[in-house]
């Protein structure tokens, strides 16, 4: 991929402009979170492009905004952040992504390293057959006709309704696993087709669930409001999304917008950037279908981690109360919501785009749980499946800055067909081994791909998050066992 | 005569699919995406589903042809392999499509693909080659 050679000017050591008048029709400038090093490495591929790309999105309001994490996409940028105003902008299907709600949830529990080590093997072995994975997994869950439409309305509380999780699972998650406006009205048989299919699974690629330690603890009141309470203590994670029903509403309104947008005379240089105004009767029906995807993304990782209780509870031969498996947060970072936010020193109604990147709110935020509403909101931000993940806290300044947002993962740096030209899935699998990680994959061409390699170091763009008081770490896990799809 | 070549993305695979006209050259598409996902060696062509498209223009066409392929894969399991592309006019297709339903004891899938994207897609009629970035 070729270099970038566009304008970038230095605003402090972890933020970069790209000035308004890079680009022809660039309606605001765009900013990179990144320090010196990771400001070079970025400019490598065409990533800062496409922020620049974002700013040419009608309504957009202050800034395009990429977090350090940022790397090429199709369309928008992964870490990309952009907030539109509702009443004469876009939402645009292609700043979500195709794995809507595509997500993480971290549990917390009573046990100690020492207790699970013994029995790791067993454990990985249980959770690898109790939640299906893998391309094309099928779920456990036989819906009835026409069932999967209480699904996207109800969400997590469809899966608890069921008897898969807890009635306060819900209180830990964003939106409570339930957004409203969801309109299943809007989602294509196809979509419902797929989604039939596939609740209660994992699905492939980056997507994993991880049984972790805590290893560092950084705040250690704001951790024990979240039930971190030591170092070595046994947490698990969950990352997936929408699996094939997210894909399919994308598609079907990528297409729409594709075509909409010679309807309201919108011309951008990528097609996958399409959108259409918020207020439009295309806007409103992505809207409505988005959220119904967003509900099966939830609905989908409660069942995971009812799942998730059953094995640990029978491997460790006690009750689900002793093990204290309980839903730490579960956040989502490919997403649009409608949220109220500064701009211009007044309070303004916009559509935030968030495509591979976490809301942060900060303490005292309404929409944030009563249990954190003194510590903030949390955040989950894994890191490759080698190496460590974090929990972070939303802040004030990410409200003033980035539309309470931050970043969401590790971020690729290397291509799937550089990895694999590298590593071998055996040598990935052995590495992981002599590190102590047990792992199960469903293929191993899959595990090179994924491999620590690829992907940017977590802990540098955590600490730039941190520098630039977007976020604040607050605990941060290893892996000792490590399921992939 | 080489059917594709894969090309690189930081996140994703794409890939290039040539062909000695637009048909032959979406077909390739095709046997390329099905590449990305399974070992295709040990496949049989024992399903068969036939798909009529109607788009505005060649990319819209590329995006719904790929894409219609990956729900099929979703929702039916088939692995496919040979794509028969009839009444190609660059706007609609009809196509017979063979493959084998997934079978884990013979075949080997090796990656999911969540979508085709827009993203530098093109199809382009000179050249009889098309470009087509996934989601994976």
């Amino acid at each position: 991929m070729p270099q970038w050679n566009g304008l970038l000017e230095k605003i402090d050591d972890y933020r970069w402009r790209i000035p308004k008048n890079y680009k022809a029709g660039m309606r605001v400038p765009g900013i990179i979170y990144a320090d010196e090093a990771l400001v070079q490495q970025i400019q490598r591929e065409q990533s800062p492009e496409q922020v620049a790309n974002m700013a040419l999105l009608p309504g957009i309001v202050n800034y395009s905004l990429a977090m350090p994490d940022i790397h090429c996409g199709y369309g928008f940028p992964i870490g990309g952040v952009a907030a539109m105003k509702t009443d004469d902008g876009v939402v645009s299907p292609g700043g979500i992504g195709f794995d809507i709600n595509c997500g993480v949830r971290i549990l917390r529990t009573n046990l100690t390293r020492e207790e699970v080590l013994p029995k790791i093997k067993e454990l990985m072995d249980s959770l690898y057959n109790s939640v299906p994975s893998g391309v094309g997994s099928k779920g456990r869950i036989k819906l009835k006709p026409g069932e999967v439409n209480q699904v996207l309305v109800k969400g997590s509380r469809w899966s608890v309704e069921k008897g898969y999780g807890r009635p306060d699972d819900l209180d830990t998650t964003e939106e409570n696993g339930e957004m409203a406006g969801a309109d299943p009205s809007q989602v294509s048989g196809r979509a419902k087709e797929r989604g039939t299919l596939q609740l209660g699974t994992l699905g492939s690629g980056n997507h994993f669930l991880e049984v972790a330690i805590v290893d560092k603890i950084y705040e250690t009141d704001t951790a024990g409001v979240m039930g971190i309470d030591r170092v070595g203590q046994v947490m698990l994670l969950i990352h997936c999304g929408s699996r094939g029903l997210g894909h399919q509403v994308a598609d079907d309104y990528i297409k729409e917008m594709v075509r909409a947008m010679v309807k309201y005379d919108i011309q951008l240089p990528d097609r996958q950037l399409a959108c259409s105004p918020v207020k439009s009767p295309e806007g409103q029906a992505y809207l409505g279908a988005m959220r119904c995807a967003a509900n099966y993304a939830w609905a989908n990782r409660q069942c995971i981690t009812h799942w998730v209780r059953q094995s640990f509870c029978q491997v460790m031969d006690q009750d689900e109360k002793a093990t204290g498996l309980e839903l730490i947060y579960d956040v989502t970072h490919n997403i649009a919501k409608i949220e109220e936010h500064e701009v211009g020193g007044q309070r303004q109604k916009l559509c935030v785009h968030r495509k591979g990147a976490t809301r942060a709110f900060p303490v005292g935020h309404p929409d944030i749980p009563p249990k954190y509403s003194r510590i903030g909101q949390p955040v989950l931000i894994p890191g490759d499946m080698g190496r460590f993940s974090y929990v972070l806290v939303g802040t004030e300044q990410a409200m003033k800055e980035t539309f309470g947002s931050t970043c969401h993962g590790a971020g690729r740096v290397q291509s799937r067909a550089a990895a694999k030209k590298q590593l071998q899935g055996r040598d990935v699998l052995e590495a992981m081994k002599t590190r102590g990680i047990t792992v199960r994959a469903g293929n191993l061409a899959g595990l090179a791909e994924e491999a620590s390699q690829a992907y940017k170091d977590v802990s540098m763009v955590v600490e730039i998050t941190r520098r630039a008081g977007i976020s604040k770490p607050v605990a941060r896990t290893s892996p000792i066992g490590v399921i992939k799809g | 005569m080489k059917r594709y070549r894969l090309i690189e993305h930081t996140a994703d695979m794409g890939l290039v699919a040539y062909g000695r006209n637009l048909t032959e050259a979406f077909a390739n598409a095709a046997y390329g995406l099905f590449s990305i996902i399974a070992e295709l060696r040990t496949v049989k062509e024992t399903e068969s589903r036939r798909l009529e498209i109607n788009e505005d223009d060649p990319e819209a066409l590329l995006f719904e042809w790929l894409n219609h392929l990956l729900y099929l894969f979703d929702v039916d399991m088939i692995i496919f392999k040979k794509f028969d592309i009839i009444d190609f006019d660059g706007h609609s297709l009809k196509a017979t499509c063979y493959g084998e339903k997934y079978d884990p004891s013979r075949h080997k899938l090796k990656r999911g693909v969540k979508a085709a994207t827009y993203h530098l897609l093109k199809a382009d009629r000179e050249e009889n080659q098309v470009r087509v970035i996934f989601d994976v």
